[in-house]
């Protein structure tokens, strides 16, 4: 069954024109492993592994903290600028289309269609999940990367 | 040896703890500086002022967070959560006993929450007021 799905994902995925391929081999990311970013960047959310993005949509995103998502999240520029090197040395090398520097992982497409089926709804609504952003609300391996884990 | 420097470090660390009231009075402290030469008149952090601040609705800063009380939730005691969807712990120092006690985390949520919430930074008198508040609590 499971290898059934991989198959089925793995031919989807060109017509998807996916990003994800690189880490779809077993849906899981490399984890954070720096504190700091750990600490800033997990304050208000999980702390996203830099690996959904590229380096162009980290650069982007660290350039305007005072104005992050209709909240200040604003740093001291030493913390700003160690934070910002752990995510562009460790940022998907995949091409994006489209927009070069996407800001929302929830956005990109292989996300969407991952979320869109009735069983990310059902668990949305059964568990009482606040909003897609909330990751580790159905991945309970989230924070060390894991997301195949249901 | 190691344990010759584990004991020297210990007592070079307490004359230097015992030197200050700790680091939340130091907070405190060092608003009271500021609110005093903001205004000669000063006469001290008053609870009331703060929780008029904590449950305020503003329309000056952004949109999607128009109070204190849109993340910390409209009591202190209790839990709130961020517009993500995490926990964040009580503000009641009752409830939560180790905050306001690292001056750069105060000063960096000050900051950050009092720019989203009212458009502008909070002076050092509705800051030492917001923290009289929870620490009465
Ligand atoms: C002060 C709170 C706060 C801090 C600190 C913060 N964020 Fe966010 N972040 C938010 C909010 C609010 C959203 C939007 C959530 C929503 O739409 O539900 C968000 C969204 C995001 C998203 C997009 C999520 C999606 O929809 O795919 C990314 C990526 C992100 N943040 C990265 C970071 C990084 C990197 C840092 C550290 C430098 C950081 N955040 C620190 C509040 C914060
Ligand atoms: C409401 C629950 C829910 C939330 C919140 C959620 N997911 Fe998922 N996610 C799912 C479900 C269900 C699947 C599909 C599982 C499957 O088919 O293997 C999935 C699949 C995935 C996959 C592909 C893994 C696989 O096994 O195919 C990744 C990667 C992923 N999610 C990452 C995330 C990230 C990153 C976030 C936060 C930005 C997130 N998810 C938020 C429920 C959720
Ligand atoms: C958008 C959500 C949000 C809003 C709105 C918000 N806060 Fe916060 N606040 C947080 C988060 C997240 C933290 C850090 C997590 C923690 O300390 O538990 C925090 C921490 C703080 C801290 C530091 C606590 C400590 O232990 O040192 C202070 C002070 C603070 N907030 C004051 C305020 C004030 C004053 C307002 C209203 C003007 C406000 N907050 C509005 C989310 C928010």
């Amino acid at each position: 069954m499971k290898n059934n799905k991989l198959l089925i994902s793995l031919l989807s995925l060109p017509l998807l024109a996916t990003p994800f391929v690189a880490i779809a081999d077993d849906d899981n990311v490399p984890p954070i492993k720096s504190l700091i970013v750990l600490e800033e960047c997990g304050a208000c959310h999980l702390a996203f592994q830099p690996a959904f993005l590229p380096k162009k949509s980290w650069q982007k995103m660290m350039g305007e903290l005072e104005n992050h998502f209709g909240e200040d999240a604003s740093l001291d520029a030493d913390s700003i600028a160690k934070i910002e090197n752990y995510l562009v040395a460790n940022a998907s090398r995949k091409k994006f289309r489209g927009d070069k520097a996407p800001q929302r992982i929830t956005e990109l497409r292989w996300f969407t269609h991952e979320h869109s089926e009735r069983e990310a709804k059902n668990m949305m609504k059964k568990l009482k999940v606040k909003s897609l952003v909330d990751c580790a609300a159905c991945h309970k391996g989230a924070e060390m990367g894991i997301y195949d884990d249901d | 040896m190691r344990n010759l420097l584990i004991i020297i470090s210990i007592l070079a660390f307490f004359p230097a703890m015992a030197a200050s009231a700790g680091p939340r009075e130091d907070v405190i402290a060092q608003l009271e500086t500021l609110a005093k030469s903001d205004d000669a008149n000063f006469s001290g952090f008053d609870a009331a002022r703060g929780k008029k601040l904590f449950s305020a609705k503003f329309s000056t800063g952004k949109p999607e967070t128009p109070s204190c009380t849109s993340c910390h939730s409209t009591s202190p005691k209790n839990a709130g959560e961020t517009r993500a969807g995490k926990a964040i712990d009580p503000m009641a120092l009752s409830k939560t006993s180790d905050r306001y006690t690292d001056p750069k985390k105060v000063e960096k949520w000050f900051r950050r929450n009092c720019n989203s919430v009212l458009g502008r930074e909070c002076t050092p008198l509705e800051k030492g007021d917001f923290l009289a508040f929870m620490i009465s609590q």
